[in-house]
């Protein structure tokens, strides 16, 4: 089997991983470390009267206990969301201030309000206990839709109502009128979950400031090292660009968790300077609950309207929007551009108008989460037609098939113009390899042994590749998303990637280096993909969206075509053949249709030792490249769940869960698969299993793995996945994006099963025992009323 | 988080309501009390080591009596720090009620919430110490001021295997 495009190449990078190899943040070990500890509020909502450091700065070994009056004396600057949403009147958002250490109020529980630093890390946590501080407990805000009603307390006071923005989309008569006229509208009501991320490594930051050069290095767990490094220079103040290095080395897991730049990262970089030593934080799986970015966390209405044929006339979605205590920094578009957008879902809907308040509350902030906004559009938009095929008494997939979109380009209402695909077919390969036509046959032989059996579709759409700079600049954008990448021919013929993508567990060492052998025939092992350092790589936007194959690979393949048109005239030069008969084969320079030919590595020799090269050719042999997309990419699906409950006690039982995804072009079917199998879990988490629980004081409940429950290895069922590929005509290798696919499309396909199996649409996620059994009450005592 | 109770004491109203404003008795029956030191009339300073689930603390706070109405009732409030545990905070209201053969009836209703890492890993676990807590205290106040009364059924052994490894 080849290493090329399509080939099932196992990981590169799984030796080092698997035998414990791996190089995190918290492997870093510098000279002269010390360790910082946080000293957080166990109140949601509360004014710091007094910080009282004594105790703990008498203790042996620590260096010092530093608080936010300190961090901003010393001009170090508020966190800030890097994307600009105005609600419907015109007026900016409300973005209140955010300093890494609190220094007037806190406002969620775990929002830090000092840092001690010591010789160990066992002692900056004791320490860390002996650092008194005094509060004045103020009532919390802690549901959004509470929070929005007159008389709730403030989290910030330049966000009168707790409101942030009051966003809209679309038209709002015409969708109005279009309701209105419809023979059918289906009206629900809709919460998607609150999540924990979760990613298996926790966060970890390691500063050191070197005096003698006034310049800093952070190893951190990023996602994006050249966007922190631009935000913590920039914003924050701690550095100018140049003087700052940011290195996010083997990084695990990040589910979009580790986008944001967090208190803790800037706090370890100026108590680095501060106190002349390399300071380092690794947070345990307690501060991971408390302070990662949480996800999802919505309060929806939607409404869909369908003429007499059964065509659809017009969608309204009303939706309250959590944000948490502040604005992260990519909280604001996560609810609105990356979300809305996509409320079209496969179908042709003609009017659409979209409503979304986004609310503080004294919880930990909100950011985007795997899917980041396109699973809570694709939920509120498939639980409809599910919920709308049972009311008309039709089959839940030809209602969705009557309406699809079946012509490409199509500009849907909501300002995307999707470019390609083909939902019918992907409907199609779905319902067959689920064998939809036996389902009948399998639920009654279910009811024989006293199982209620359903079946759940889910035909979803998202936006990847994130996106076209001028584009997303008009949306509100702080930054352009681009990619960059450099090609490094050696003298020898090996080759170095540089890209501004980061990898962390995406396996980009191996797909990356796939691409390059699959374009100049040299061998996997020759390729190696450097990445994650800003010192290294010139600039990047990093990973998330699932952007690294859509945009980062595409920055590779330009720079590539710049390395081929010089390799080509380096050959044609030496070979004495015109350039446009010079082909790179199997890792030959040839002359088509000669034996005349070069080796790849002579070709990288001759560049550096530039003896004989073409007149007024540079020597060396390396390329850059910045790509930006011309548009966004649209993966697309059709998933269908199959699940048996137990009546006696609501278990949910996942029989059989069908994936039939459109990707574009896949370069490595293994790890796409291994994307669908990770994304699908984490659907099929927030549907079954996960909740993130604050009580009505603002208390976090689930703040370990006793109470947050994950899905387990007995809560999944084997997969079947189908791959239906329409070629992306919007990058060069036509490829669509798949790192999200699974956690948006799964949801609703597995509660429309319940729900199809219990006989009512009232559920909500997580359908826990307890909540599918309670439905399941209700039924039974309302059908005994009738 | 609420609860409520009741208990037959064989002693009179009057030696219940002394006892009741008597720091050493009190010291006696808080469980894991440390210390309680009277600091006025209607307050004290305690200082009272909790094992709640995983999260084990010393809790440092204050005890003060309101809505005083003797010999009947009165509201006995606290708030502990447990530093990086977390902290507690309750209120009981305690009413005293003389019966026909001069025992008294004591009951009470209580109101509690806690924070910090309490909540966030004990939360599970939080009703069914703080049940036992009350328990234990009220049971222990009984015995102290009615040594013939029914020998008080132990939750001791429950309460430390339910515990877990100390934080």
């Amino acid at each position: 089997m080849g290493t090329g495009i399509g080939a099932r190449v196992k990981r590169k990078e799984d030796r080092r991983f698997i035998t414990g190899k791996g190089k995190y943040t918290d492997d870093i070990r510098m000279e002269n470390q010390a360790y910082a500890a946080f000293v957080r509020s166990p109140h949601a909502h509360a004014k710091v009267t007094g910080i009282d450091k004594s105790a703990a700065l008498a203790m042996e070994g620590v260096i010092d206990v530093l608080d936010g009056h300190q961090l901003t004396g010393d001009g170090i600057g508020n966190l800030i969301c890097g994307w600009a949403i105005s609600s419907r009147d015109g007026s900016p958002m409300n973005m209140g201030a955010w300093s890494a250490l609190a220094t007037e109020k806190v406002r969620y529980v775990g929002d830090a309000v000092a840092v001690v630093i010591a010789e160990s890390q066992a002692l900056a946590r004791q320490a860390a206990e002996m650092v008194e501080v005094s509060y004045e407990e103020l009532p919390a805000a802690v549901f959004a839709d509470k929070a929005l009603q007159p008389g709730a307390p403030q989290v910030h006071d330049n966000a009168p109502g707790n409101l942030i923005f009051d966003w809209v989309i679309g038209e709002e008569e015409a969708t109005e009128a279009a309701l209105a006229g419809s023979a059918h509208v289906v009206d629900i009501d809709l919460t998607n979950n609150r999540l924990s991320p979760n990613p298996m490594e926790p966060r970890a930051a390691v500063a050191t400031y070197d005096e003698a050069e006034d310049h800093y290095t952070l190893y951190t767990t990023s996602q994006n090292p050249h966007v922190a490094r631009l935000v913590l220079s920039a914003f924050y103040q701690v550095a100018p660009e140049h003087k700052l290095r940011v290195i996010a080395p083997d990084v695990g897991g990040g589910f979009g968790s580790k986008i944001y730049i967090y208190p803790e990262e800037i706090t370890c970089l100026w108590a680095s300077m501060r106190t002349q030593r390399s300071v380092k934080w690794t947070g345990d799986r307690s501060e991971a609950f408390m302070t990662d970015a949480h996800g999802r966390d919505h309060i929806s209405n939607v409404k869909l309207g369908f003429d007499a044929d059964h065509r659809i006339t017009g969608l309204k979605i009303e939706t309250i929007a959590n944000l948490g205590a502040y604005m992260s920094l990519f909280s604001s578009v996560t609810p609105t551009y990356l979300h809305a957008t996509l409320y079209s879902g496969q179908y042709v809907i003609p009017h659409i108008f979209g409503n979304v308040k986004a609310v503080y509350t004294n919880t930990v902030p909100v950011d985007a989460y795997r899917g980041a906004g396109r699973p809570e559009a694709c939920y509120m938009i498939e639980r409809a037609m599910e919920v709308a095929a049972r009311q008309l008494g039709v089959d839940p997939a030809e209602l969705r098939r009557k309406n699809f979109i079946n012509e490409f380009p199509y500009q849907t209402p909501v300002i995307l113009t999707y470019d390609a695909g083909d939902f019918g077919g992907n409907l199609d390969k779905a319902m067959k390899a689920a064998d939809v036509a036996g389902f009948a046959a399998r639920k009654a032989e279910a009811a024989a042994r006293g199982k209620l059996r359903g079946m759940g579709y889910s035909c979803y759409i998202e936006a990847c590749g994130i996106a076209p700079s001028a584009a997303v600049g008009s949306l509100g954008s702080g930054v352009g998303l681009w990619e960059s990448a450099e090609v490094r021919v050696n003298p020898v013929g090996t080759i170095e990637i540089l890209t501004g993508s980061h990898s962390h567990g995406q396996g980009h060492e191996t797909t990356f280096a796939q691409i390059v052998s699959d374009r100049f025939g040299v061998p996997m092992e020759n390729v190696s993909i450097v990445h994650g350092d800003t010192d290294k790589v010139q600039f990047g936007m990093g990973t998330y969206g699932s952007r690294s194959g859509a945009v980062g690979m595409s920055a590779i393949v330009k720079a590539m075509d710049k390395i081929e048109a010089k390799v080509k005239k380096i050959a044609a030069h030496q070979l004495e053949a015109s350039e446009d008969d010079i082909v790179i084969e199997g890792g030959e320079v040839k002359v088509k249709g000669t034996d005349r030919k070069l080796a790849w590595h002579e070709i990288g020799l001759a560049a550096y030792t530039a003896h004989n090269l073409p007149p007024d050719m540079e020597p060396g042999l390396k390329e850059g490249a910045f790509y930006d997309p011309s548009n966004f990419t649209f993966p697309a699906g059709c998933y269908i769940a199959e699940v048996e409950v137990d009546p006696d006690t609501g278990v949910t039982e996942i029989i059989q869960f069908t994936a039939a995804d459109d990707f574009g072009t896949i370069i490595n079917p293994m790890i796409v698969e291994g994307q669908v199998h990770g994304g699908v879990a984490q659907g099929i988490g927030q549907a079954l299993l996960e909740q993130v629980v604050y009580d009505e004081d603002g208390q976090l409940i689930t703040g370990s793995y006793m109470d947050y429950a994950m899905p387990r290895a007995d809560d999944v069922p084997f997969y079947t996945i189908e791959h239906n590929t329409t070629v992306c005509p919007s990058n060069p290798l036509g490829i669509k994006g798949c790192g999200e696919a699974g956690a948006i499309g799964a949801p609703p396909a597995v509660i429309n099963a319940i729900t199809d199996a219990i006989g009512t649409d009232a559920l909500s996620m997580p359908a826990t025992p307890q909540k599918v059994w309670m439905a399941l009450q209700s039924t039974a005592s309302l059908q005994a009323a009738e | 988080m609420d609860m409520t109770g009741e208990y037959r004491i064989g002693a009179p109203r009057t030696e219940v309501w002394a006892a009741l404003n008597d720091p050493a008795v009190l010291k006696a029956c808080i469980p894991g009390c440390e210390e309680l030191d009277k600091t006025s009339d209607t307050s004290f300073e305690a200082k009272v080591v909790q094992k709640i689930g995983p999260v084990k603390a010393r809790f440092a706070g204050t005890v003060e009596l309101a809505n005083i109405n003797a010999p009947e009732s009165y509201t006995i409030q606290g708030e502990g720090n447990g530093g990086v545990a977390g902290f507690a905070k309750g209120a009981a209201d305690v009413h005293l009620a003389e019966n026909e053969d001069g025992s008294t009836t004591l009951s009470y209703e209580v109101h509690a919430t806690v924070g910090g890492k309490l909540a966030r890993l004990g939360s599970r676990l939080i009703d069914s110490t703080a049940t036992k807590l009350a328990t234990r205290f009220f049971e222990a106040f009984q015995a102290h001021l009615d040594p013939e009364a029914e020998a008080p059924r132990s939750d001791e052994d429950e309460t430390d295997a339910a515990a877990g490894p100390s934080a």
